[in-house]
């Protein structure tokens, strides 16, 4: 087998990874924003912390346009529906922040018309503590998604899989 | 607050009722047989062409209390700012109430909230849906005796995993 010499500009790479790298520095939010947190989150995108320097600037508010919802705020009974669809209007590859304490929780709003964490009907990646959280740590948590794209992610989405679809990790070797 | 010359009228027209007064508000308290009627007396005699706002609270172990539901009827004169409320007292089963709709539209959205959350019947109301709770909701939960928590309505939805949506 002859040895191919690669010029200074060229990198080898696996596929996989250059398309989790390409995603993970363009996630289009979806805000889906219902109460105060939806203020951090828009001074998220504003000048003084400014989204953009992390790629993921372009908000949309239309779901077939998005990757990354962004659930800012307390989800009720009767937006539940709607929270749903949206997520499912959303194409692959796309992922799911829960920010601040009553979308993860439910927060203080212990009623019987709140959800009490979205990820009861829901996938969620991303929890975001805090009530709010300030901008810096929905910053934090957008740089720890794009490591978590960057460490699974596959060109196909098989990391989204259900766990008996998946393929079985070859064991390593001692 | 109201005159003492129309608040005599009111008295003077309708000898059940009876009235208090709390900080410049004045209240009376009407049977429910009499409410429709007296409403419709201060609309058209004394003036208060505005229904500000229709509410009710649920007595249910509260001390003292002798019926269970308390209508609230805050009427206001914006000719001369007058202020009236007018208070009623309905029971179970079946608490019901006439529609005021015929008096004032602004009744409307406000009978159909009370409705909901409390389970008042307007008879005579022309659309009496629940206005803030999903229709298929069942209970009337602002009534005391409906559990803070629910009754399992906020986890009643199915589940989307990753694989699915």
């Amino acid at each position: 087998m002859a040895i191919v010499e690669l010029p200074d500009n060229v990198v080898v790479t696996k596929l996989d990874a250059l398309v989790s790298w390409c995603r993970k520095n363009s996630l289009w939010p979806m805000p889906f924003a219902t109460a105060c947190c939806g203020i951090e989150l828009m001074a998220t995108g504003a000048s003084r912390h400014d989204v953009a320097r992390f790629g993921a600037e372009v908000f949309r508010f239309s779901p077939r346009q998005c990757d990354l919802m962004i659930v800012a705020g307390r989800v009720v009974m009767k937006m539940l529906p709607v929270l749903q669809r949206i997520w499912l209007q959303m194409l692959d590859p796309k992922w799911c922040i829960s920010m601040g304490a009553c979308a993860s929780t439910g927060g203080v709003f212990d009623t019987y018309s709140v959800v009490q964490g979205i990820d009861r009907f829901i996938p969620v990646d991303m929890y975001v503590p805090g009530c709010p959280p300030r901008p810096e740590q929905l910053l934090q948590a957008i740089i720890d998604l794009q490591a978590k794209i960057q460490a699974e992610g596959t060109i196909r989405g098989k990391e989204f899989l259900a766990p008996s679809r998946q393929q079985p990790k070859p064991a390593l070797q001692p | 607050m109201i005159s003492a010359a129309k608040l005599d009228r009111l008295k003077a027209a309708f000898p059940a009722i009876s009235h208090s007064e709390f900080r410049l508000q004045v209240r009376v308290v009407v049977p429910v047989e009499q409410v429709h009627q007296l409403l419709r007396f201060a609309k058209e005699q004394l003036g208060f062409d505005m229904l500000a706002d229709v509410t009710c609270v649920d007595y249910l172990h509260y001390r003292g209390a002798r019926d269970r539901y308390g209508l609230v009827y805050v009427l206001t004169n914006t000719q001369t700012n007058e202020r009236l409320i007018v208070r009623t007292f309905v029971n179970d089963p079946e608490p019901t109430v006439p529609t005021v709709v015929d008096l004032w539209e602004a009744a409307n959205w406000l009978e159909r909230e009370v409705w909901d959350l409390f389970g008042i019947r307007f008879a005579g109301h022309p659309d009496l849906r629940r206005i803030v709770l999903p229709p298929e909701f069942t209970a009337h939960p602002l009534r005391k005796d409906y559990p803070l928590q629910g009754r399992g309505e906020r986890h009643n939805f199915p589940v989307i995993t990753r694989s699915e949506g």
